[in-house]
């Protein structure tokens, strides 16, 4: 595409990169027909190749209101238009910048900004946000339902109890921001996997969120000290000869793996945020290396047959382009996969869009969820914490839904499964 | 390059009164009329070619089309219907004095039906989602664009949009039954049936073409057809594109219909193997793919003589895909081929002559030729089984003069196409892209006869104007410089 970059913007990095980006794209539009927002509402604006075209005006000098900055708030930055993309537009790096740009020359006023600085700055931050989940249970029935849908139900499972045993192989985890709170037992059923795998997970206290909250409220500067901050924490690790980072949140995984990117231009951090960023790995490639090491402690378990509806996060599918290993691993953990109809669309969680654009995200998490529980699934598994809150929120109280055990996270389904006690036709052929 | 549509007499448009009319009509939230809305909305996929609107709408309902069209037709305001906007010659390109109106927002499929094996669609449907409901049925719609996962049933018929299985299912027309929809003066009209004939003249086969000039269609009923039990694919390499080019000759002359019959140069499978990765051997310089559906006997046989066809016409290497999720690879490598490209040029033309297929080889020469002339790359992607060539001319839009050098390359192309027995285009439609060469195409009465036509749908001339059928005057300039130069 043809592009004049203006004066303001052509000579510096991000206009480098962006025109770089610019010039990829042909406009063939193949990426509107796999957005979800495009597919609700129709308007050219609204996907991808629109917002390329808004960015592009932006970044040219052109007029810049609230007019454009809708379009871009209401992209969920799932990336499904990269994974449809053939000519490898690097979408979500132009929506950065071009995000960037128009905040300020934009800014937000009144109640908005409010809501976003106060997301910036609870959500990655344990200590303010969990005692918050508190007391927004208690006054949930008075809340904005928006809000209120955010409160999980019931935080997911209560943690199983971790491994104590020192290991000689170590991989690093992160712990994340809100996932400790609202479903602690995800982290805690990783390091069980591991410690069957004969490998132990470490949580380095001192590392927070992964930046991502931050950076996508394009709040790139605070979002970029996150970042110093992890790799200040994990760097002594590193240097012990910790294997892995280890992601158990697909959101964060598809964040840290552009650690090097991100910092490219800070001279102190570059080099460690490229090497933070090549050990860094979801659960399922983790878990799939190990695959040789698994099959046999499943072996004697009872085949599940649990019937799961697997959502596959879009950090995860477009994002970090990991494909079918999720669904590979709960296989051969012996449960059935229903089938799921658009299973490249998004859920609507989308980090915080859940909250800051809730009608849309609300239309696509009911559309998401009809294509779940199509295939009658006993549980649906995930392997993100947004998705997993998101899509709980939607099934309702436990009682309106008996035939749902609900959202987990399929690392935990497959600790269940690795401790499930034995069969005695299983153990018979043992015998 | 093109801001203005010199074939469309001129109009004179308030938007003011423009936006304050269609106000009455539609909610704010899907009327624009701002620069900074109405830009991402300059153009459809040939980016070449650009012209903002005065305003665009997004009606949801038939009666807000309806009450449009309507407010328009009675203030003499020119409408350019629009769908994916995935077209390449620039039929939805819109109109600078006019409005431009989406149809996106009729997605709905409002009935698959198994026993009469028909959909019934509304325009702004993409064409892979027909294929995709009716699946359950064991049914499919055959026409299948290689941009079918985001082109829209309403463009398809505008454009009569083939695909690389039209050489043995059809175009868009022939996998039509009925289309609705309103004319510019807001009647409604019903053209074809469910049945397949119908009494009077077959205005069926004019809207299929039509380009957005003759009526807002707003429902279409579609043919779906049987999944055939066993599809195959051969890939056929060449060490030459000359070679390929009378392979594809030699299969028809053997009788063989294939399902698909396409070929890649070097240069187009050197694009896409990075995207699909199915891998296509990149050293050949031309691959072939044919394919064969069927029960599993009649692909069994086919197959085997469509090998023999190939090996005695100097295949290099024969592949046969050997279970479906290959042989959809094998496909979605040429699917993508157009945007593929966009990963080793940042722009290109891809052009839509069709010639007869005795004529491929020395096409593809030509082509070559012109590579060195005009100083251009040219990737070469084409439905081979019916002679329709796609020639992607790549070019950098910065560069001054690339674009103009590029336009001259297409237009050899297209003259040369017509020269050797062919057309200017094969489903693309003309659009604004190759109006010119509609002046080669055809003499003055043939094209006044096209002009009545169209008066006889839309006697103001709103609907389109200024698209697919050239001015006298613009033929008459044309023949001007074309006998200067002879």
């Amino acid at each position: 595409m043809q592009t004049q970059l203006a004066d303001f913007i052509k000579d510096t990095p991000e206009g480098r990169e962006a025109d770089a980006i610019l010039r990829t794209c042909v406009h063939c539009g193949f990426c509107t027909a796999t957005c979800p927002t495009y597919q609700l509402l129709g308007d050219e604006l609204d996907g991808p190749r629109g917002r390329i075209y808004l960015i592009k005006q932006v970044l040219e000098g052109g007029p810049v209101t609230e007019r454009t900055r809708l379009h871009l708030d209401r992209c969920l930055t799932c990336r499904s238009c990269e994974t449809t993309c053939p000519s490898g537009v690097k979408y979500h790096r132009l929506l950065d910048i071009g995000r960037q740009v128009v905040e300020e020359n934009v800014p937000r006023g009144g109640l908005e900004a409010l809501t976003r600085l106060a997301l910036k700055e609870v959500l990655p931050r344990p200590w303010l946000f969990n005692p918050a989940v508190a007391v927004g249970k208690v006054l949930k029935p008075f809340l904005p339902s928006a809000l209120g849908d955010k409160i999980p139900e019931a935080a997911g499972a209560p943690a199983k109890p971790r491994p104590t045993a020192v290991r000689q192989r170590k991989v690093l985890a992160l712990a994340g921001c809100v996932q400790p709170g609202l479903a602690p037992n995800i982290n805690a059923a990783a390091a069980r996997v591991l410690d069957r795998l004969g490998i132990q997970m470490i949580e380095e206290e001192k590392a927070g969120c992964c930046g991502a909250l931050r950076f996508h409220l394009n709040a790139q500067e605070a979002a970029l000290d996150d970042m110093r901050r992890n790799i200040d924490a994990w760097w002594p690790h590193v240097e012990a000869g910790a294997e892995a980072i280890l992601m158990t949140a697909s959101g964060c995984g598809a964040h840290v793996k552009e650690y090097g990117l991100l910092l490219k231009d800070d001279p102190l951090y570059a080099a460690k945020a490229a090497r933070i960023a090549d050990l860094t790995q979801d659960a399922a490639e983790l878990v799939m290396a190990q695959k040789d090491a698994l099959l046999p402690l499943l072996a004697h378990r009872p085949a599940a047959g649990r019937k799961v509806a697997f959502h596959s996060p879009c950090t995860l599918q477009h994002g970090q382009k990991i494909r079918g290993v999720v669904e590979e691993l709960l296989e051969a953990a012996g449960f059935t996969l229903t089938p799921v109809a658009d299973s490249h669309l998004c859920c609507g969680s989308a980090g915080t869009y859940s909250i800051l654009q809730p009608v849309l995200s609300k239309q696509l998490r009911d559309n998401k969820l009809s294509a779940l529980t199509a295939g009658l699934p006993e549980v649906i598994a995930t392997a993100n914490i947004g998705c997993l809150t998101h899509l709980q929120s939607g099934l309702g109280s436990p009682s309106s839904r008996p035939s749902i055990a609900g959202v987990r996270h399929w690392i935990e389904l497959l600790e269940d499964q690795l401790t499930a006690p034995e069969t005695d036709s299983a153990a018979g052929t043992v015998a | 390059m093109g801001d203005r549509l010199p074939d469309s007499p001129d109009f004179a448009t308030d938007r003011a009164a423009l936006l304050a009319g269609l106000g009455r009509i539609l909610p704010a939230s899907r009327l624009y009329g701002e620069l900074e809305d109405l830009k991402p909305y300059e153009c459809d996929g040939l980016t070449a070619y650009r012209n903002l609107p005065l305003a665009v709408a997004l009606p949801e309902t038939e009666a807000e089309v309806q009450s449009i069209l309507k407010f328009c037709s009675a203030n003499q305001v020119p409408v350019v219907p629009r769908g994916a906007a995935t077209g390449l010659s620039g039929g939805a390109m819109p109109h600078h004095q006019g409005l431009l109106l989406s149809l996106a927002k009729f997605k709905k499929i409002l009935k698959v039906n198994p026993v009469a094996r028909t959909a019934l669609v509304q325009p702004g449907v993409r064409n892979l989602a027909v294929s995709e409901a009716a699946a359950p049925y064991n049914l499919y719609y055959a026409p299948d664009p290689s941009s079918q996962i985001a082109c829209t049933i309403g463009g398809n018929v505008s454009e009569n949009s083939g695909g690389v299985h039209c050489l043995k299912y059809g175009l868009t027309v022939h996998n039509v039954l009925q289309v609705r929809g309103y004319t510019m003066e807001g009647e409604p009209v019903t053209i074809g049936s469910a049945g397949l004939d119908a009494a009077g003249l077959d205005l069926l086969a004019v809207m299929n073409g039509s380009e957005g000039m003759l009526t807002v269609i707003t429902e279409v009923l579609v043919k779906l057809t049987p999944k055939p039990q066993v599809a195959k694919v051969v890939l056929a390499y060449f060490d030459s594109v000359t070679k390929a080019g009378n392979a594809v000759a030699d299969v028809i002359a053997a009788g063989i219909i294939p399902a698909g019959l396409e070929m890649m140069d070097k240069a187009a499978t050197h694009a896409v193997e990075p995207y699909v990765q199915a891998g296509y051997d990149l050293e050949a310089e031309a691959v072939l793919l044919c394919e064969s559906d069927g029960t599993p006997e009649e692909v069994e046989e086919e197959i085997a003589a469509m090998r023999a066809v190939l090996e005695k016409s100097g295949a290099t290497s024969l592949r046969v895909s050997a279970n479906e999720a290959e042989r959809l690879r094998f496909w979605a490598g040429r699917k993508a081929a157009f945007p593929a490209v966009g990963r080793i040029t940042p722009d290109y033309l891809c052009m839509d002559g069709t010639i007869p297929r005795k004529n491929l080889a020395k096409m593809l020469l030509a082509i070559a030729d012109m590579e060195k002339k005009y100083g251009l790359r040219c990737a070469n992607v084409f439905h081979a089984g019916d002679g329709n060539l796609h020639p992607l001319i790549m070019y950098d839009a910065n560069q001054p003069g690339e674009l103009e050098r590029a336009t001259a390359f297409g237009a050899e192309i297209l003259e040369l196409s017509v020269a050797l027995g062919g057309s200017i285009t094969g489903e693309h439609g003309v659009g604004v892209e190759k109006i010119t060469q509609m002046c080669a195409q055809f003499t003055p009465e043939e094209l006044a006869l096209f002009h009545g036509l169209k008066a006889a749908f839309d006697p103001a001339g709103l609907l389109n104007p200024g698209k697919a059928v050239p001015t006298p005057a613009r033929c008459r300039e044309y023949r001007q410089i074309r006998g200067e130069q002879a």
